[in-house]
């Protein structure tokens, strides 16, 4: 007898913890989505080095690279990864007033980060090193652009997220998302990491 | 209680990761930066230079950011991971080695 009623306490405490752990279970899913989401960032840099010397006669990384300019975006990035950890740090306490202040300041230098990525590729365009100009360009821009996309698609998921903090506090679901926007905005800061070495660095020396 | 609970499926940091992960970034892009900008050394020893740290850079964010580890609970995220990195490998190492020999076999001219 006492050992059924263990029996299906230990149900009851299991069921509990999965329906917990299902926070967990998205979260690792959205981690496998990063994975695939790393094999088609891959697919892009393969192709930008296989096709980085066709300049067909337009210039090569050397002749339109600003690194300086380069350096600011990569430092917007990374100070922006660092404001979504302290969001991350402040949501796990449950303060809602800090977790919307970092997550802000992280839209802010996010949007930042675009702003700077846009201006640059419409001077290249202005100068007439648009992508049309040579298979080197088009890698280039598909390359950037696609991480771009992704940034900007991030920033649109953090402004969904302010308001549902703002709205229905740090819940467990909402703290399930904030998690899985947190993997996804490191992640892009990582894919960067990759462009400025591979396609900046590499490209000026 | 279901706080705890609600951090499965990866881990989180405190501030003293985030100021290691933060310092060691500036640092580790700021040094090949330099290289390249300073124009003193050969291109092989910038690009391995600028490779090296780019890789470590990597995995320190991995590790500092995305807390990754080898923890029970941390595991399938490193093996998925780990997985990725071999495909990786595999498509960016064999697409290139394919397409310059096509190159070197289409258009010798331009390797001369």
């Amino acid at each position: 007898m006492s050992s059924t009623v263990m029996h299906s306490n230990h149900a009851v405490a299991h069921d509990d913890h999965e329906h917990h752990d299902t926070g967990g279970n998205t979260v690792f899913g959205f981690w496998l989505y990063l994975m695939t989401d790393c094999i088609l960032f891959a697919s892009v840099f393969a192709t930008y080095a296989v096709l980085v010397n066709h300049t067909a006669g337009g210039p090569s990384g050397k002749d339109i690279f600003e690194l300086p300019y380069v350096l600011g975006e990569t430092a917007l990035l990374l100070v922006s990864s660092c404001t979504y950890g302290f969001a991350m740090i402040a949501a796990h306490r449950g303060f809602k007033g800090p977790t919307l202040a970092w997550l802000a300041a992280t839209f802010v230098l996010g949007a930042g980060f675009i702003g700077m990525e846009l201006n640059e590729f419409h001077h290249l365009i202005a100068e007439g090193f648009g992508p049309d100009k040579s298979a080197f360009l088009s890698s280039f821009f598909t390359l950037v652009g696609m991480h771009g996309l992704h940034v900007t698609a991030g920033l649109v998921w953090m402004i969904v997220m302010m308001l549902q903090v703002c709205r229905r506090g740090l819940t467990d679901r909402n703290n399930t998302r904030l998690m899985c926007l947190s993997l996804f905005w490191h992640f892009l800061d990582i894919v960067w990491i990759c462009v400025f070495t591979i396609v900046y660095l590499m490209g000026t020396i | 209680m279901s706080q705890a609970h609600s951090d499965a499926g990866a881990g989180h940091g405190s501030y003293g990761s985030y100021a290691i992960g933060f310092i060691l970034s500036v640092i580790l892009t700021a040094i090949p930066f330099a290289m390249v900008m300073s124009g003193q050394f050969s291109q092989s020893v910038n690009l391995i230079g600028m490779l090296v740290m780019g890789v470590v850079q990597i995995v320190v964010h991995l590790v500092c950011f995305l807390h990754m580890n080898t923890s029970s609970e941390g595991r399938w995220n490193l093996v998925a991971f780990l997985f990725t990195v071999l495909i990786i490998v595999m498509l960016v190492g064999l697409a290139i080695w394919i397409m310059v020999n096509a190159d070197m076999l289409m258009m010798p001219w331009m390797f001369q």
